[in-house]
């Protein structure tokens, strides 16, 4: 990655702009030592993924964003999946390089819930933001960790208090059609104890012109006994190179669980990580992705148990089309002390064509005597006798197909929160697959 | 008449896996009538079975298969099954994701074809009817197909969809098998209710009791991937009380079964390695 693109010109005018927005001093300051490192770092090491030839060149220019009162007046595009006469009550749009829209019901902002942008969360709660942002990721991680210190902008701030359970799904919609623009969203979930929350988010784009490269962050803190249930689909064009970080920091007996869609277009690389650190927290996680054309994916879940009685389950499945690649790491780690843990992973890769290539690798860690832990992994095409039992029951080999291949992702599309968003993931289901999109019957 | 079916079955011999196991079968079987094919485990049943639905793994070797005289062998599996042909399986495949419901609107709808879909709402209201006949729980509609069925919810299911397909050739591989007495009346009252003219079925069993719920017209013993004797009802009765030893000794059968690896003997003079 040309880091040279952004130093040393760069470094000043992102200092700059974090001044002009009056962002605190640490912020400032955390800007200038990411960018600092990232002259210093490599790129994450990624099992048989070769990420430094990945196309990393353009990383966007920071475009401000005109802030609009009703979501109608951004481009049709960003809000289609929204029913714009009846917008749901929790909402962020973030359009380009920042937040444009964004609302939460007068109720639960009377009970203490904040959610708004990044940018609005430092102003108006710098140092409740201060005490977790970039806490549970660190810019000293890797080169990508310490750029999005530097170049983040836009992004979510949720934050529940402390035994508030909201009931309504929370929604975020990530949408980039500007090709120029900086993509670095920073999404930031606080539930305190025993609170609730589920989070939906759908990033989509308009076709871009260049290559540009997505570099953002979310990160959760679930305090003791609270539960945070996060829900996330991808839909980028191919021109984009989504490069993802999700890491959840779960206390005691909290929760938390994960709900990925990766329909991306282009190359991307997700981590999607639970640390499991109070005794009695636990974490699910179910990733889907389709990989198609010439796409390269490298999709890990992982669960580090810290904690005592610690539960996690994690479950990815993959199909595989056209000449497209995915790797795919199932990583359990299991730290001394963490006794009476149960740490259990899946991975299966139903592959299409003999082009695609998917590999499963399930990896268990353990240092610990007293746990269970357990893994699945399996890379096979479409079985045999199933095609078989459908079709003897007049169904086409075509349609008897798309039921197994769509019945092989159904149970993660099925846990997605929102029935609007679980029927958009559906489409975009069948539009990776290539199959027409179903009549709106 | 017009409507009688009828299913021809003429020297099929069929390999699988490079064993040839069915021997050259023949079978006539029209509208109206119930031919059971009896036999001992092992001895080709399932195979023929599978070879007339056209399962891939089973070559098809020689001889024909006509259904009102179109050729079988040479269709699709899907066309077979339009055509009119059904098999309720020894072992039904399970399939994660894909809800029962969804699956037999989509069998229904294949055999009715396109412009001539049943509503979503007719087609619930005609399944919650057949599964309140088969004493089903309306919960298996939602249920994923056959996952984590038991091997007779498995079987009530294979027969949920003959009623709902409404087949002209009805082929039941060991429908009895996991089936308690109670099921087993339930699953011969609905076999007994679609019995017709317009209607021929062939029932492969390895045990006699159900034939006694759903009357043969036409009995067929098979070894050694043929048939090799075939009678009226009386045949199941002797079989019942006699067992199969009479048939291979007056055919001069040592081992009925087919297709078996070559016993490896063990040398009798071996001498267990010393430690
Ligand atoms: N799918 C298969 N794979 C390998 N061998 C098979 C398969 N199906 C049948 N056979 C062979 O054919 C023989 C007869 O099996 P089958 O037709 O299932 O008998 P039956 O239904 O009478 O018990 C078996 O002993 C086996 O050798
Ligand atoms: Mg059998």
């Amino acid at each position: 990655m040309s880091t040279q693109t952004i130093l040393p010109a760069d470094r000043d005018s992102v200092i700059e702009l974090s001044r002009s927005r009056q962002e605190p001093e640490w912020m400032t300051g955390l800007r200038a030592d990411g960018l600092d490192l990232a002259g210093k770092l490599e790129l994450p090491k990624l099992d048989k993924v070769r990420i430094d030839r990945w196309n990393l060149n353009f990383l966007g220019v920071h475009q401000a964003t005109r802030e609009v009162t009703d979501p109608r007046d951004l481009p049709e595009a960003a809000t289609r999946l929204l029913d714009t006469d009846a917008l749901p009550n929790n909402l962020l749009i973030h359009y380009n390089s920042g937040v444009a829209y964004s609302r939460l019901s007068p109720d639960l902002a009377s009970r203490g819930v904040i959610f708004c942008s990044m940018e609005q969360a430092l102003k108006d709660h710098g140092e409740l933001v201060r005490n977790y942002f970039m806490n549970i990721i660190k810019k000293e991680e890797n080169l990508l960790t310490a750029l999005h210190a530097g170049l983040w902008s836009g992004g979510a701030f949720l934050y529940i208090p402390r035994n508030v359970v909201i009931e309504e799904p929370v929604q975020a919609i990530f949408y980039i059609d500007d090709s120029q623009a900086r993509f670095a969203p920073h999404v930031l979930i606080v539930a305190e104890a025993n609170s609730a929350v589920t989070y939906v988010d759908t990033y989509g784009s308009g076709e871009l012109t260049n290559h540009l490269v997505k570099n953002a962050i979310t990160e959760v803190f679930v305090h003791p006994g609270a539960r945070v249930n996060f829900a996330s689909t991808l839909n980028l064009d191919k021109s984009i190179t989504d490069l993802s970080y999700r890491r959840g920091h779960v206390e005691n007996d909290g929760q938390i669980n994960w709900v990925i869609g990766e329909m991306n277009y282009g190359d991307s690389m997700s981590d999607t990580t639970s640390l499991l650190m109070g005794s009695g927290s636990s974490s699910d996680a179910k990733v889907i992705c389709v990989g198609s054309g010439e796409q390269k994916l490298s999709l890990t879940t992982r669960a580090v148990h810290f904690g005592k009685a610690t539960d996690s389950d994690m479950i990815t499945r993959a199909v595989m089309r056209d000449q497209s690649t995915a790797i795919i790491n199932g990583i359990t780690k299991i730290e001394k002390g963490a006794t009476g843990a149960n740490g259990q992973q899946t991975e299966k890769v139903l592959m299409l064509s003999p082009r695609a290539r998917g590999d499963a690798n399930p990896i268990l860690l353990i240092d610990e005597d007293d746990v269970k832990a357990g893994h699945a992994a399996s890379v096979g095409q479409v079985n045999a006798d199933q095609l078989y039992y459908l079709m003897s029951r007049g169904i086409s080999r075509e349609q008897a197909m798309k039921l197994i291949i769509y019945g092989f992702l159904a149970p993660v599309v099925s846990e997605i929160p929102i029935s609007r968003i679980q029927e958009q993931l559906q489409d975009l289901v069948e539009r990776k697959l290539g199959h027409e999109r179903r009549a709106n019957s | 008449m017009g409507n009688q079916p009828r299913l021809v079955i003429d020297g099929l011999r069929a390999s699988v896996e490079g064993k040839e196991i069915l021997q050259g079968v023949s079978l006539d079987v029209k509208g109206g009538e119930v031919h059971a094919i009896m036999g001992p485990n092992g001895t080709g049943k399932s195979t023929l079975a599978s070879a007339i639905m056209g399962h891939p793994k089973y070559e098809i070797t020689g001889g024909s298969v006509t259904l009102d005289g179109e050729d079988v062998l040479s269709m699709a599996v899907d066309e077979r099954a339009r055509a009119g042909l059904f098999l309720a399986m020894q072992y039904p495949s399970e399939i994660t994701g894909v809800t029962n419901a969804d699956f037999l609107r989509s069998a229904i709808n294949a055999r009715r074809g396109e412009g001539n879909e049943l509503s979503l709402i007719r087609f619930i209201r005609l399944m919650e009817a057949k599964m309140k006949t088969l004493e089903m729980d309306p919960a298996f509609a939602h249920r994923y197909l056959n996952e984590g069925f038991s091997g007779g919810e498995k079987k009530r299911n294979e027969i949920l969809q003959m009623m709902l397909l409404e087949p002209k050739l009805v082929i039941l591989d060991e429908i009895d098998s996991g089936l308690d007495i109670d099921a087993m009346r339930i699953v011969a009252a609905g076999v007994n209710e679609l019995r017709s003219e317009e209607r021929g079925f062939l029932i492969i069993t390895h045990y006699q009791r159900l034939l006694t719920y759903i009357k043969p017209d036409v009995v067929h013993v098979m070894m050694r991937g043929a048939i090799v004797k075939s009678g009226g009802p009386e045949l199941v009765e002797r079989l019942e009380s006699e067992g199969y030893d009479w048939v291979k000794e007056e055919l001069g059968i040592e081992d009925e079964t087919v297709g078996k690896e070559p016993e490896v003997k063990m040398p009798m003079n071996t001498i267990a390695p010393r430690h």
